[in-house]
């Protein structure tokens, strides 16, 4: 059983509330006439829904190879650091989220990080320091 | 409008090709009239209009016409300048139709500078 | 009386977005209005479809000045024709100032590639359908509707040897053959827009700076073999080429290339545009059509394949957007033209990506069969700061790391797979000498098991193991017998998965230990990282030379740098992360690794 709306409405929820909430999934599988099963395991699916509540800003790093050698090592600790957060975790005051991302397709720019919607590309510690900071 | 045979395809790859090329327009040669309010008031409309006849009436190639503000040379308006490629601007003053016909043929076409209606700065 | 030579040109964007913002509204005072100053054998407006700022239409462009207005309303026009037309001033308030899109990732080619797929990128508007037809878009498929029987296309395609671009290099006349061949009312086309490898970006090109010719490919693959809905699936981390590809869908159905009866041909086809949602296996067709159903992107075993028993259990066939991008050239062209590129299996020209360690990154397309060499050191410039090649990888995180004594390597499906890699979508990566090749592994056997959907439990549990075992070789902490481990779990995974991610998910551990087993073997027996990356291997010391300038210990994280002002720095090891950062910021070349 499928509905192919699902993935779009999935989306629209994401986007709307930063994440797809229990209660979320449970009116949609209402709503499609869809096991609230279903909706759940494409909600878990995606990498970029999330079933957890977001930070105000969420912070991507490209984890890719062409940006791994491009120096991104040095800027996923600078990420690290800065904000005091591991992959995966959101800050207790609830301003950042870190995530890990494959790769966003920019690679001639490389290494690259994402700030909520911007992509910046070429960066380095510092300029993730200084990006980071321009957000606060 | 849809598309509906071969023969409309061709005419819009036509039309499309047609206004490529007045964006990408590469002239071999600039006319500019000024229009500024002097220069109208001293005639450019009849200069411009002068200018885009004997273009079109000897269909000489790479061409471009435009226009620009005053450029405070008033007392010589209208004033036209001509570029050929990349040598130096040639300004004219007192462009008269008559004299605006014959800089085009000379001048645009000819490559020869009249050197009696030049005005120097 | 109408004139031939004008001395303006107005393009006046009658885009349905700008018709509705009052775009005809905005055409009729400007023609009356340069009919009040007498300008109307002086200046030519033309309609247009589309300019590119139709967000701040309704807009109009003057040549020659090129001067781009937007937020028209007839007050504004009358202004602008007062004093842009017949005074030459140029009216500031109504001007677009932003950046006009302009294409950087497109270097000028250099000798050894060949623009084909790329011909019309950065030189055609693909927010405009008009510069596509004037390039001679949609010919093919005037050419294909109107003059060709289905069989003869799917011939052409065959005759020309286009292979499938996304990887593994299915011949695709063969493909459409197969769905042809069912008899089925409802057959789908789908393209395959999840470009996913990392650092391949080739498609996501070919969708922003040409859109059409994907849709083109596409509805003339339908017709080949009998379908009347297409389906394009793209990743949502492309919103720019969804966009584009938006535009260019709602053009083509205006001008009736999508839609019933196109081009008087009595044949009906149309696209729907899907989108992912963050899952690396969707780009396996099967996985990817169980997202366009709405399930989770798990692919299922094949047989049936998809041209017998695809979406909702319909024949259906999935292209690769540069494999469609290739069909109208082959139609338009003739499959002899096509077939002039390449070598005798692989035919054509293929988009690259170069990424990694070479002088000029980015996108390349060169004809098939040129070597591994001569695209590192003619087209890439070479390796960058004039350090010493070490590998290329190819193929995305499935491929495999080519060293050097194999540079000589052509590039095409057959020869790629022969040294253990494959061609994968064209992600090319290149390393240096100061690549660690068992970091380089487990690099991407981090993103393979990350992706892996869990569906086959040799991939979603071995390549777990592999990732354990080679993060512990990296830590220092490898052991006798795990490059044995190393093999036989790859073989089980190879043995035991269902698509093309478990079976080639091995790939880079093997050919690293094929052509870089002393690296491995010095990372387990000598506990040494030759290339001085893996953090377990190494550590960070200052030398005598350290003026004492601070700006190290000011940097480090975790505060495992101490010293005064003026003398030398000391790294306590203990506290040392081993992140590197002390020696980026210092700019005496005091900090060495080893």
């Amino acid at each position: 059983m499928a509905n192919k709306d699902l993935v779009a409405r999935l989306t629209d929820i994401n986007k709307r509330i930063g994440y797809i909430p229990r209660g979320e999934v449970e009116k949609l599988a209402k709503e499609l006439c869809l096991p609230a099963a279903k909706v759940f395991g494409a909600a878990t699916f995606y990498s970029l829904f999330s079933t957890r509540p977001r930070g105000a800003h969420v912070v991507r790093f490209c984890q890719d190879a062409p940006c791994h050698v491009a120096g991104g090592r040095a800027v996923l600790d600078a990420i690290r650091t800065t904000l005091g957060l591991e992959p995966g975790q959101t800050s207790p005051d609830g301003r950042w989220t870190f995530e890990m991302t494959s790769c966003i397709g920019v690679c001639g720019v490389g290494p690259v990080i994402m700030v909520d919607d911007d992509v910046f590309g070429n960066v380095n510690p510092e300029r993730v320091r200084e990006i980071l900071k321009n957000k606060n | 409008m849809p598309v509906k045979s071969l023969e409309d395809l061709k005419k819009i790859k036509e039309e499309a090709l047609a206004k490529r090329q007045i964006r990408n327009a590469n002239a071999r040669a600039r006319v500019t009239v000024a229009m500024g309010t002097c220069g109208i008031a001293a005639g450019a409309r009849d200069t411009m209009k002068a200018i885009l006849d004997e273009i079109e009436k000897d269909a000489v190639p790479g061409v471009l016409v435009t226009q620009t503000g005053c450029i405070g040379l008033c007392e010589f308006e209208p004033i036209v300048h001509v570029q050929i490629g990349d040598s130096p601007q040639v300004t004219y003053g007192k462009v008269t139709p008559e004299r605006a016909r014959a800089i085009v043929d000379e001048h645009v076409v000819g490559n020869k500078v009249i050197q009696e209606w030049v005005v120097t700065r | 009386m109408p004139r031939d030579f004008y001395r303006s040109h107005i393009l006046i964007c009658a885009d349905p977005e700008c018709l509705a913002k009052g775009a005809s509204d905005i055409e009729t005072v400007l023609e009356s209005e340069l009919e009040a100053n007498g300008l109307a054998d002086e200046v030519n407006v033309l309609e247009t479809s589309r300019l590119g700022h139709c967000s701040v239409g309704p807009e109009m462009v003057i040549y020659p000045e090129g001067v781009t207005y937007v937020n028209l309303t007839p007050a504004a026009v009358k202004e602008i024709v007062a004093e842009h037309l017949l005074k030459g001033r140029v009216v500031k308030k109504y001007q677009f100032t932003g950046q006009a899109r302009k294409d950087e990732e497109l270097r000028a080619p250099t000798a050894k590639e060949v623009r084909v797929i790329m011909s019309r990128c950065g030189v055609i508007d693909p927010e405009n359908i008009e510069d596509y037809i004037a390039e001679d878009g949609y010919a093919a498929l005037a050419k294909a509707l109107l003059e060709m029987k289905p069989r003869e296309v799917i011939d052409e395609v065959l005759r020309s040897g286009l292979r499938g671009r996304g990887g593994a290099g299915f011949p695709t006349g063969k493909k459409w053959e197969f769905a042809a061949g069912q008899n089925s009312e409802q057959k789908y086309m789908i393209c395959n827009a999840d470009e996913g490898d990392p650092g391949a970006f080739m498609n996501r090109r070919v969708l922003e700076g040409d859109p059409h010719s994907v849709l083109e490919g596409m509805i003339i693959a339908g017709y080949s073999f009998g379908a009347h809905q297409g389906y394009i699936y793209c990743r949502a981390e492309y919103p720019i080429a969804v966009r584009t590809l938006r535009i260019a869908m709602r053009q083509a159905r205006l001008m009736g290339f999508l839609g019933k009866d196109i081009l008087g041909s009595g044949f009906d086809f149309d696209v729907e545009l899907r989108m992912g949602a963050g899952a690396f296996v969707c780009g396996e067709e099967t996985a990817l059509m169980a997202s366009i159903e709405g399930k989770r992107g798990e692919p299922r075993p094949r047989p049936p394949f998809p041209a017998v028993a695809g979406l909702w259990g319909k024949p259906t066939i999935i292209n690769n957007v540069e494999t469609l991008a290739n069909v109208p050239n082959i139609i338009r062209n003739g499959a002899a033209w096509f077939a002039q590129y390449g070598t005798e299996k692989s035919r054509g020209t293929k988009t690259f990506t170069l990424a990694g360690d070479v002088n000029r990154t980015g996108l390349i397309e060169v004809p098939l069969g040129i070597t591994l060499g001569e695209v590192v050191f003619d087209v890439a410039g070479g390796i960058k700061g004039g350090k010493r090649f070490k590998a290329i990888q190819t193929g995305g995180p499935m491929g495999g790391c080519i060293p050097e004594q194999l540079l000589e390597t052509p590039l095409d499906y057959e020869s790629l797979g022969a040294v253990g890699s494959i061609m994968g979508s064209g992600g090319l990566v290149v390393m240096d000498e100061g690549t660690c090749m068992v970091d380089i592994a487990r690099f991407f056997m981090d993103f393979t098991q990350d992706e892996s959907c869990g569906k086959c439990v040799p991939c979603r549990i071995g390549t777990r193991r592999i990732l354990e075992i080679l993060e512990r070789i990296c830590a220092g902490e490898g052991e006798d017998g795990d490059i044995e481990r190393l093999e036989a779990l790859s073989k089980y995974i190879v043995q035991g998965s269902l698509c093309g991610l478990g079976q080639g998910a091995p790939n880079p551990v093997l050919t690293t230990l094929k052509h870089f087993r002393h690296e491995y073997e010095a990372h387990i027996y000598e506990k040494r990282c030759p290339a001085k990356v893996c953090k377990g291997l190494i550590s960070y010391r200052i030398l005598d030379t350290c003026p004492g300038c601070m700006v190290c210990a000011r940097n480090c994280p975790s505060n495992a740098i101490t010293g005064e002002k003026q003398k030398v720095h000391v790294i306590n090891p203990d506290l040392c992360e081993r992140c590197g950062i002390c020696m980026s910021v210092c700019k005496f070349d005091a900090i060495v690794v080893e």
